[in-house]
This record gives structure tokens, C-alpha cells and sequence, in this order.
């Protein structure tokens, strides 16, 4: 007991501190570069936009392609791409960049589907008064998808968290790294209870406060 | 005041198993100033045909102009250009849900890169012509369905079209409520001299506001006239079937077998005028016996028209006589056993 208290009281804060910061960035990239591509997979799929099948379809593919691997195998095919941006991989920043990769099809995905959600005879509202493609996704589209897409924004977090106690096990930190290093190689339970419970509590926070947040923009 | 017409258009779609003509090579024009309707059963092909008249789908063949200009072929800017032109308003209405009024009305506005500092002021005096100026900050979901509409027309209207489309604009909504839309639409026609094309299946609809009207049916327009003269004398079978529906003077089966022996005659007739007259006069010069069977009067637009059905029996030669007695004094006459 005395034991847990001391490991947690020496690692528990910068391990968080390390999971925020690489939950933090693999989000934003994720949902910065998510929302383009999705975006981009509406338009070109979409006959009053810029249909063009080819494109949609080769984009679509490698949005796919990385999806379908599981992470920790695209964690293992990312270690040296990043060795080549930073020195050491099995960091922090290494974690935040394998996690933003595995981010942005994942937000893609997501985005594209809460475009195509959109109904479609507001799309045609807007085309029939004459509106071109900035200011109908700027006015139509991104307004009547963004509770969805903030509720994608939630599931990313969420999964991104998950995907984060994977980076731990090759040593790039954050809590997960904290309950193998100590609660699954040392058999400390109470550090094994500790970050379950924790991770918990941040997982209803993060739902909590994302629907209050989409709600707010269903009018 | 703007004219539009259809030259030879057809529509196709490419499905994985077939291809659908869903509008074959229809032609018509509709006046400056005109309110026109279409109307046909659902899968006739009114939408599909509206929808090219701002090109919002492409057609297979053929041509559209506006004011004598071709507009088929446009692309880009330019398109952009003639749509602000043309008002669009659907049965759903297509508001933006989660956008105020206001910022459905200044999309429009936006799209024609109307100045921002005038918005506020167009956006007032497009709420206060449909009357709802206190709606402004609302959203569509707190609308009731005739409100909504209105706010389509605002919308519609914003950047002074010439020419506006209605497809099944009042389908969504009440009696009371479409009969108020109809309104506005007569007046936004009378005092704004826009060009209206309406597309509806409801014939309640057209008799109430369409000048001219065509009757589609399998993509195909039949039949084209004034609307009191289609309603009046309809001449293909599509269009009696409609009218007839409208009208509402179907017998009922029970009856029939009553009516074996005489011929059943469907006669429409001035409505302003009462045929008893006539009637009295042709079961005296022949020697026939008419017994009338159901009858009401409709008011198509100005107009009205009587509708009459009568039993009428005799011998066979004065019987014959009797019918062309009636027919060359009414607008129309059908036997409905035929
Ligand atoms: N995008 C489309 N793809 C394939 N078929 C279509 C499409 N739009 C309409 N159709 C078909 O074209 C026909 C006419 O449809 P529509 O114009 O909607 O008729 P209406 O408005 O008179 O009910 C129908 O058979 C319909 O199924
Ligand atoms: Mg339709």
C-alpha cells in the first residue's frame, strides 16, 4: 500500500502529463487534417460539388488501408519513418506522431460521415440559390454536421486514449505505460486499480462535456 | 418578367440494371407572368423536370432557355449567376436547421455577394412580406410547417428572381396552410410579375392557382391547356382519371345494377347556369327519362364549372338523340360506361 502510494505520488502526474500532450496533438492533427480529408472524400463523391470518382476512390483506399491495421501494428511500421523526424522514437513526441497518424483516417472517416448526413435537399437549397462550394460548406455543411462531428471529435479522444496505452508498452510514456511498468511487470494492483479508475473518470468527463457541447449546437 | 422554355428535353438515368427515362422529350413554354403547373401521379416525372430548369440536374437531351438565352451547358460562375436569378421553393422546405431565419434568408444574399451593410435591410422587408418579421432569431424547428415555407419563399426571393419553382410546395401541409402560401405566391405573381412554375399532384392545388397547366405521365407531358379547359374537358385518359378523383363522383357499386338499363352520363356545364332547363327541355321533345344522380359546382380559378350526373333511359334511337341533344349544350359530356 505504502508502496502503490509512493509509485504514484513520483510517476502518476507526468504520466498524465504525458498522455495529455500526446492525446492532445494526435487530436488536433487528427481532427485538422481528418476534417480536409473527409471533406475532400465528400466533395469528390458528391455530384454538385467536384465529383470525381477516381480520386475519391484511390483516397478512400489508402483512408482504408490505414484503418485496417491494428495499431500496435502501425506503431511497429512507424518507428523508423520517425526516427527520420526525431532522434528518438520510444519518446513522448514519438508516441504523439504514431497516434496523430493513426488519428487522421480515423477523423476522416467520421467527418465523411457526418457530411454525407447532412440532408441532402438543404445541400440542393443551397446549390438552387446559387451558392458556391466555399460558402455552402462554410454556411450549410459545417453547421447542420457539427454536433456530429463533435461527437466524433469525443470518439477519437476516447479511442486515441486507448490507442495511448499501447505507445506505453514500447516506452513512449503516459499512463498506460504506468500500469504495465508497475502494475503489470511488478504485480502492483493498487497502480493497476488506480489508473483504471482514473482513466475512467477522464473517459465520462470527456462524454460528458462532448454532448453538452453538441447539443448546444442542435437548434 | 421573364420567359422560359423547354426544347425536346430529356432525361435518362444510368441505373446498375437499367436505364430510367424519366422525362422524354417535353416541350412547352411558359409566358412571362404566367403561373404554370404541372401535375401527374408520383413517379411521373414533375420533379426530375423542374430540377433541369436550374440545371440542378443535368438533362440528357435537349435545350432550356430563359428570356430566349440558353441556359442548358452553363457552367461554373455563369450557372451560379442564372440560378441566383431563379427561386426555388421544395415540399420539405430545405432550411438550415441550425441556422437562424435571418442567416437562412443572408445565405442567399451571401451567394449573390449582396453587401453586407444592406442585409439586414433586404432581410427585413423580405420577413415583412411574408409576414414574419418577429421570427427573425428563431430557428426552423421552432417554425410551424406554413412558417417554414414562408421562410422559403423569403429565401427564395431574395435576390428579386424572375422566375420561381415550387415542387410540391404545399404537399407538406394543411388545407388552411397551403390556401395561405397560395396566397402570397398570387400576390408575389401579381405584384412582382414573377414567372411561376408549380409542380403538384394535388389538383385541389392547381384549379386554385394555375393559369396553364400540363399533365405528365410517364415522363411524358399528354396534355397542355388552360387550366379551366383541362379541368373542364379533359381529353386524355390520365387527365379524366385526375379530374375525375378531384371531382370526386364516383357511383357507388351497389348502385350500378341499378342502373343497368340507360346510359350514365357524366356532363359538365357552366356553372354560373343551371341546366335544369335544359334538361326538362330534352326529356320532352324525346321521349327518354332523366333522373339525376349526384351534382356540384367547383370554382376552377374564376370560373365555375357544374358537374352533373344523370341516368337516363328510353329507346334506343331517342335515347341517341337525347345524348346529342345534351352534348351540344354543355362543355363536355362522357359516358361513363364507356
Ligand atoms: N437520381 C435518380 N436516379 C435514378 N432514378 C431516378 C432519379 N431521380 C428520379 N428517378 C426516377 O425517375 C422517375 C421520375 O421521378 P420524379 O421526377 O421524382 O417523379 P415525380 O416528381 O413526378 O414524382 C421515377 O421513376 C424515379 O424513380
Ligand atoms: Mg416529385
Amino acid at each position: 500500500m505504502e508502496e502503490t502510494i509512493e509509485i504514484l505520488q513520483q510517476y502518476l502526474l507526468s504520466s498524465l502529463v504525458d498522455t495529455f500532450y500526446m492525446v492532445s496533438v494526435a487530436t488536433v492533427i487528427g481532427v485538422l487534417f481528418g476534417t480536409i480529408i473527409g471533406l475532400g472524400l465528400f466533395l469528390t463523391n458528391h455530384e454538385y460539388f467536384y465529383k470525381q470518382p477516381l480520386i475519391n476512390q484511390i483516397s478512400g483506399f489508402i483512408v482504408n488501408a490505414i484503418r485496417s491495421l491494428p495499431f500496435l501494428i502501425l506503431l511497429v511500421v512507424l518507428l523508423v519513418p520517425i526516427t527520420w523526424l526525431i532522434k528518438d522514437p520510444y519518446t513522448p513526441t514519438g508516441g504523439a506522431i504514431a497516434l496523430s497518424i493513426a488519428a487522421i483516417p480515423f477523423y476522416a472517416r467520421i467527418a465523411e460521415g457526418a457530411f454525407s448526413e447532412v440532408n441532402a435537399g438543404v445541400i440542393e437549397a443551397a446549390v438552387a440559390a446559387g451558392g458556391n462550394t466555399a460558402l455552402i460548406v462554410k454556411d450549410v455543411l459545417i453547421p447542420e454536421s457539427l454536433p456530429a462531428l463533435i461527437r466524433g471529435v469525443v470518439l477519437t479522444i476516447i479511442s486515441l486514449l486507448g490507442y495511448s496505452a499501447m505507445v506505453g508498452t514500447i516506452g513512449a510514456g503516459g499512463i498506460g505505460d504506468l500500469a504495465i511498468q508497475f502494475g503489470y511487470n511488478r504485480y502492483e494492483t493498487g497502480v493497476l486499480i488506480a489508473v483504471i479508475v482514473i482513466l475512467v473518470i477522464i473517459v465520462q468527463l470527456i462524454q460528458w462535456a462532448g454532448d453538452r457541447l453538441a447539443n448546444h449546437f442542435v437548434k | 418578367m421573364s420567359t422560359i422554355e423547354v426544347k425536346n428535353l430529356s432525361v435518362d438515368f444510368q441505373t446498375p440494371k437499367q436505364t430510367i427515362s424519366a422525362v422524354k422529350n417535353v416541350s412547352f413554354k411558359v409566358e412571362a407572368g404566367e403561373i404554370f403547373g404541372i401535375v401527374g401521379l408520383s413517379g411521373a416525372g414533375k420533379s426530375t423536370l423542374v430540377r433541369t430548369l436550374n440545371l440542378l440536374q443535368q438533362p440528357t437531351e435537349g435545350q432550356i432557355l430563359i428570356d430566349g438565352k440558353e441556359i442548358t451547358g452553363l457552367k461554373g460562375a455563369e450557372l451560379r449567376k442564372v440560378r441566383q436569378k431563379i427561386g426555388m421553393i421544395f415540399q420539405h422546405f430545405n432550411l438550415i436547421e441550425n441556422r437562424t431565419i435571418f442567416q437562412n434568408i443572408e445565405f442567399s444574399l451571401k451567394a449573390s455577394g449582396y453587401p453586407k451593410e444592406k442585409r439586414q435591410e433586404r432581410i427585413d422587408e423580405l420577413l415583412s412580406l411574408v409576414d414574419l418579421r418577429d421570427k427573425k432569431d428563431a430557428y426552423p424547428n421552432n417554425l410551424s410547417g406554413g412558417q417554414k415555407q414562408r421562410v422559403g419563399i423569403a429565401r427564395a426571393l431574395a435576390n428579386n428572381p424572375e422566375i420561381l419553382l415550387c415542387d410540391e410546395a404545399t404537399s407538406a401541409l394543411d388545407v388552411e396552410t397551403t390556401e395561405e402560401i397560395l396566397k402570397i405566391l398570387e400576390k408575389i405573381n401579381r405584384e412582382m410579375g414573377l414567372t411561376i412554375i408549380f409542380i403538384t399532384h394535388e389538383l385541389e392545388v392547381a384549379k386554385r392557382l394555375f393559369h396553364r397547366m400540363a399533365v405528365m405521365e410517364n415522363g411524358l407531358i399528354v396534355e397542355l391547356g388552360n387550366t379551366f379547359d383541362i379541368f373542364a374537358n379533359p381529353q386524355k385518359e390520365i387527365t379524366r382519371k385526375l379530374v375525375g378523383r378531384f371531382f370526386n363522383l364516383a357511383i357507388p357499386e351497389e348502385m350500378t345494377p341499378t342502373l343497368a338499363n340507360g346510359k350514365l352520363l357524366e356532363l359538365r356545364y357552366q356553372g354560373g347556369h343551371t341546366l335544369d332547363p335544359l334538361i326538362s327541355e330534352v326529356s320532352k321533345t324525346y321521349d327518354v327519362f332523366i333522373s339525376i344522380i349526384h351534382g356540384k359546382i367547383e370554382y376552377i380559378r374564376n370560373d365555375m364549372i357544374g358537374i352533373l350526373l344523370v341516368y337516363v333511359t328510353g329507346s334506343e334511337s331517342q335515347l341517341e338523340q337525347a345524348v346529342q341533344k345534351l352534348e351540344q349544350n354543355v362543355y363536355s359530356l362522357r359516358d361513363l360506361r364507356q
